[in-house]
């Protein structure tokens, strides 16, 4: 049944290629059917392989299926092959799963538009290309599905593209993840320079005879692609433009599931990474600044979508925190738990516009609740999980991150400490979100507001499930400190990322040597030692539940109790808030440094170099192709007489050649 | 002394002799059963006798079986090739059925001709004297010379004919002066016995008489593939012949002639590869560049796709220089890849042409992709994959030669080659640019295509795209059958 993983992308690729050729010729309801299908197909393969893989013993949870050998030449062979262990398999029914609910959702989202086929298309490519990126044996086809889900967001982004911004979006988004993608391809090119191969089992046998300096190096060069195409420091700008594209797009795409490639890669390639502590380091720091910075840019933003793709930025920070403090295993959970509530935070953010006739500004929002309760209602458990109260998905797995930086051989105290604040600031500006759309007075245009009404059926059941899943999908990892072995996805995982059995008695993934100093010093002082961080998390996870807390009630007084307060905030703190309104000025600050200084420079080249050096050289190369061309066209003078001549002359130099060497050699 | 009798085994010939049986019935049938303007049921008699003849190969696969004295051979090169020539045989057919009638030359001799020549190919290819090579080689020829001819009608079709004939026969003079010395330096015939000879006898090898035979195979062998000096044929019979039979040329007797060259050169003259090294060198490179560059001044798609040949013998004698394993596997590869995208770009050709109107001018194909999408976009693959864009089987097949010439050192060559390759883009791509970007002229109208040759676009573009992704297979299959060649 394994060998069947091929079938999973498989669906996805005929979808594209049957909308792609014959969507626009079929009826609108057909297009849905057939892209729905495709990915539910390809879902219900996840489900049957993941059943299929847990009956194995955890120690032989890995198969390989190589589809056919691509390239060989010499010693260098590439093969498009598709593993399944658990770590693929968890990515493939995140991403098939998530994508199959908001394939429904977008056949009422996207109804009437007249792109509806295309953008069918372009989704099953998408969810194709991801599902390549993920189930990939080797480098080379994690890499074409890596590019192929750039090229799927370019499109997607811009896919209003008679808009200018949608099309600058997609170009911004586009160029930026070049600059990732170069230091990926560097990190693939010199693992196959120095270990030969591509292949992840061969790679990561062979890694251990790396040396550090080596390692360090890869490493930081695959974070540099995961940071572009996961959004992080400083690589992040082009996520809040990429909301240009449509609604579900930014769900699938833009929170679920492409931006937590780079995750996947890293934890993909743990035994690099735990090969290397300082990338782990730079993983961690910049994974935790992430976090904090995309979030106090959160706190001030009006537009519904921004906060969410400011919050995305800072939840994916909450990942690189977990997989930079070598706890891989939490950074995947909490990839999971997020495609859930992130997932249904965006599509219902896409019910309210739906609701709205398209508006973003929250400011001119409030009092859905009531308007669109079911919307309301599935936006709740989300906005809840992603805040971190205990009982909602969030909570287990940012509280596994957070522990873990806080006590794994990796972490330290700071990084605990940021993300902490940074969880405040999250409760805090997703609980305004709630307040500014859901309560209070409706501060809509009257045009607006006698449009209001519930999305359908086809929408809202989407929302439905995935609100449950963002309510029990935590369940999957509760802590030890609720009662051992229940932390069943740390168990699923260990076998590919390592030591997480560990995690769920207590110690921390990938403190070995605690461990070994705790067994030195005697069963007791272990002991000793196992209940004083077991207290430990119990209050680290406290105080992290309180600042959140406080994060709500800070939203309340502010947007229910006393609306007037955000002004005056405002006003005190001006400078403040005019660096978090205006995102730092980065973009600004991106312009000026390399946008305008690399366009100066290229103006320059091009007056100054270009035109003269470059094409005079083209041009000259050019017209002397041509004129060579001329004069050798007239030599084909059409007479035998004239071919038969320049045979001679030909076999002359032939003969000529031979004979000298003959005589002379 | 003792007569020895030869040794008899039709069976290692199975496949020539139902090409030639089909090829008699063939011409029997047009003679008896003439129906003017009907005779498109001659062709499906052909296609049959290829496919049995095909099926006929594989009682000989993955063996190594001599016949006839030693004379030839049932070897795994032998038999890469004689699928290739049937492949190649097979579309030509595909192609001419429909396109014979609507040039008026639909005789049971076009089809019957057909078939011998690709007789006549077989047997180069699993000759292993110079004799047999040498009657294979004229045994094509000459079907070819009569079916360059065959438009009585058209003055081109006949200055073709006339040019190829004449111009063939002085380079046949060449290669047989060049066989005959080199009998006459080492007394037999048979290629491996040339091989121990020399072997036996290192003084042979500053000989000055056995040298110059080499250069004068090297002459004759090089007019067949059409390198360049001897190249000038090519474009004018290219231009004038029936486009079926054009393509069949830029194909079959391309690939013909590479099988005679390689099994001559390697298996009796390997001991002079020092020799012929650089010579084939600067062939290689003149062959790319002159295919190429004069490739971007041509207006007709016939002569550009008959210059474009040209480069592609040079990519090949790319290969041959490079003279490793990889180097001579990646020539049955490539010549099979440049058979589908040839023939393919070939029949696209044809089906843009209708009776009295043949739309060969590259400037007809304005506007094409837009008006009959599936063959603009067919055309699209074929000419990138004869621009050697990735994922297509050119691609694959400029690769594995490029990098057989890295592996064996010639590391300029590949550069030359690659920058070869790059201009080649430019009079590919300009074809797409007329189908997609340009608004035609004046319209085309009233075409109508032939099934059989829609059938060949549609093998054609499944071979380029089946070379390009699922390349190792061929590979693999190209390398066992050159083993024991080297």
């Amino acid at each position: 049944m394994l060998d069947y993983v091929w079938l999973v992308p498989l669906f996805p690729a005929v979808g594209f290629i049957i909308n792609g050729l014959i969507g626009k010729r079929i009826d609108r309801r057909l297009v849905g059917w057939i892209g729905c299908s495709a990915i539910g197909l390809s879902f219900f393969f996840s489900i049957l392989l993941f059943f299929e893989l847990i009956q194995l013993p955890p120690a032989s949870r890995h198969h390989e299926f190589e589809i056919f050998e691509w390239v060989v030449s010499g010693d260098f062979r590439t093969v498009i092959g598709y593993q399944v262990d658990p770590l693929s398999i968890l990515m493939a029914l995140v991403v098939s799963g998530v994508s199959f609910f908001i394939h429904i959702y977008s056949i009422g989202y996207m109804h009437g538009d007249p792109g509806y086929p295309r953008y069918f298309t372009y989704l099953n490519l998408f969810v194709f290309m991801m599902l390549n990126l993920v189930l990939a044996n080797n480098f080379l086809l994690m890499f074409v599905g890596w590019e192929g889900v750039g090229l799927c967001s370019y499109l997607l982004i811009g896919f209003w593209f008679e808009r200018d911004s949608a099309s600058n979006a997609g170009k911004k988004a586009f160029v930026v993840n070049r600059v990732g993608d170069f230091g990926f391809l560097l990190g693939i090119f010199l693992i196959f320079t120095n270990l030969g191969t591509l292949d992840f089992t061969e790679v990561f046998h062979k890694a251990p005879s790396l040396d550090v300096t080596l390692a360090t190096t890869i490493a930081i060069l695959l974070f540099i692609g995961a940071a572009g195409k996961s959004a992080q420091l400083p690589l992040y700008v082009w996520l809040p433009d990429a909301m240009e594209g449509p609604t579900p797009v930014s769900s699938l795409i833009h929170a679920a599931t492409m931006v937590t490639a780079g995750v996947y890669m890293i934890a993909r390639c743990n035994v690099l990474y735990s090969m290397a502590p300082i990338a782990l380091t730079i993983v961690a720091v910049i994974g935790v600044a992430t976090a904090i910075y995309a979030a106090s840019i959160g706190l001030t933003q009006n537009d519904i979508k921004r906060v969410l793709a400011y919050s995305t930025i800072s939840q994916l920070g909450y990942m690189f925190l977990g997989v930079g403090v070598g706890a891989y295993g939490a950074g995947m959970f909490h990839l999971m738990t997020h495609a859930f509530f992130k997932g249904l935070l965006f599509l219902g953010a896409g019910s309210v516009m739906h609701a709205m006739s398209g508006e973003l500004d929250m400011r001119k929002m409030g009092g859905l609740r009531r308007k669109i309760p079911i919307t309301f209602w599935t936006f709740v458990p989300a906005t809840l999980a992603i805040a971190g109260i205990p009982g909602f998905s969030g909570f287990f797995s940012k509280d596994e991150i957070l522990w873990q930086a806080y006590s794994s051989s990796h972490g330290h105290f700071l990084l605990w400490a940021v993300g902490v604040i940074a969880a405040g600031m999250t409760s805090f500006y997703m609980f305004r979100l709630l307040f500014m759309t859901f309560f209070g007075q409706c501060r809509a245009p009257e045009e607006v507001k006698k449009h209001i009404h519930e999305s359908p059926k086809v929408m809202t059941v989407p929302l439905g499930v995935l609100s449950v899943l963002s309510i029990i999908g935590g369940y999957v990892g509760i802590p030890h400190i609720f009662g051992g072995g229940f932390n069943k996805i740390g168990e699923f995982l260990a076998p590919v990322v390592g030591g997480h059995g560990e995690v769920a008695k207590g110690h921390a993934v990938f403190s070995f040597e605690k461990v070994a100093h705790a067994a030195e010093g005697g069963g007791a002082t272990a002991t000793a030692h196992g209940l004083q961080s077991a207290s430990m998390e119990m209050i680290l996870m406290a105080i992290s539940v309180i600042v959140a807390l406080i994060g709500i009630l800070m939203a309340y007084v502010f947007y229910i109790k006393r609306p007037n307060l955000p002004g005056i905030v405002a006003e005190k703190g001006k400078t403040l808030y005019t660096v978090l309104i205006n995102k730092y000025f980065v973009d600004e600050i991106y312009e000026f440094c390399f946008v305008d200084s690399l366009k100066s420079l290229g103006i320059a080249l091009w007056k100054g170099f270009d035109d003269l050096v470059i094409d005079g050289a083209v041009n000259g190369v050019g017209h002397l192709t041509v004129g060579l061309s001329g004069v050798l066209r007239k030599i084909q003078t059409g007479f035998v007489q004239s071919y038969a001549f320049f045979m001679i002359i030909g076999g002359v130099i032939v003969v000529g050649y031979y004979m000298i060497r003959a005589i002379f050699y | 002394m003792g007569i020895t009798v030869p040794q008899i085994n039709f069976s290692i010939i199975a496949p020539e002799l139902i090409i030639s049986a089909f090829a008699l019935v063939v011409l029997l049938l047009g003679v008896f059963f003439p129906r003017t303007g009907k005779n498109d049921y001659l062709g499906y008699v052909s296609l049959v006798g290829i496919v049995v003849a095909f099926l006929y190969t594989f009682p000989i696969m993955g063996k190594s079986q001599y016949a006839f004295n030693n004379m030839i051979v049932a070897d795994g090169f032998g038999v890469f090739f004689k699928v290739i020539f049937l492949i190649i045989a097979f579309l030509t057919v595909l192609i001419s059925i429909g396109y014979a009638r609507r040039v008026d030359i639909d005789f049971g001799e076009y089809y019957a001709l057909i078939m011998f020549a690709t007789l006549g190919m077989m047997l180069m290819a699993a000759g292993t004297s110079l004799i047999t090579i040498f009657l294979g080689l004229e045994t094509m020829s000459i079907a070819i010379y009569v079916l360059a001819g065959l438009m009585r009608g058209d003055r081109k079709s006949i200055e073709s004919a006339l040019k190829y004939f004449l111009l063939g026969a002085f380079a046949t003079g060449f290669l047989l002066y060049g066989m005959a010395l080199i009998y006459g330096s080492t007394g037999t015939i048979i290629l491996e016995e040339i091989a121990a000879y020399i072997k036996s006898k290192p003084e042979l090898l500053r000989s000055p008489m056995i040298i110059m035979g080499i250069a004068l195979l090297t002459i004759g062998f090089g007019f067949k593939v059409a390198t360049v000096p001897f190249h000038m044929w090519t474009p004018d019979v290219y231009e004038g012949a029936p486009t079926s039979i054009t393509a069949f040329m830029a194909t079959g007797v391309k690939a013909a002639g590479f099988a005679g060259f390689i099994r001559v050169f390697f298996s009796a003259l390997g001991a002079f590869q020092p020799d012929w090294i650089a010579i084939m060198w600067l062939l290689a490179v003149a062959t790319m560049t002159v295919g190429n560059v004069v490739a971007i001044a041509q207006t007709n798609i016939k002569r550009m796709l008959a210059y474009s040949s040209i480069a592609h013998a040079g990519y090949i004698l790319v290969a041959f220089v490079a003279g490793n394993e990889l180097g001579t596997a990646s020539i049955l590869f490539y010549l099979l890849v440049y058979a589908f995208m040839n023939i393919g770009a070939f029949t696209v050709v044809i089906l843009l042409g209708k009776r009295g109107e043949e739309n060969v001018l590259i400037s007809d194909y304005a506007g094409i992709g837009f008006k009959y999408p599936l063959l603009g976009a067919s055309m699209t693959i074929f000419m990138l994959s004869m621009a050697g864009i990735p994922p297509l089987g050119g691609f694959m097949g400029k690769f594995y030669i490029f990098s057989a010439a890295v592996k064996a050192e010639y590391y300029w060559l590949a550069v030359i080659g690659v920058l070869n390759s790059a201009i080649s883009v430019y009079y590919y791509l300009r074809v797409t640019v007329f189908m997609y970007f340009r608004e035609p002229e004046r319209e085309i109208t009233g075409l109508t295509f032939s099934p059989a040759s829609v059938v060949a676009v549609i093998i054609s573009v499944w071979g380029v795209l089946y070379m390009g992704i699922f390349p190792s297979d061929i590979l693999a299959l190209a390398q066992r059958s050159i083993t024991g060649l080297l």
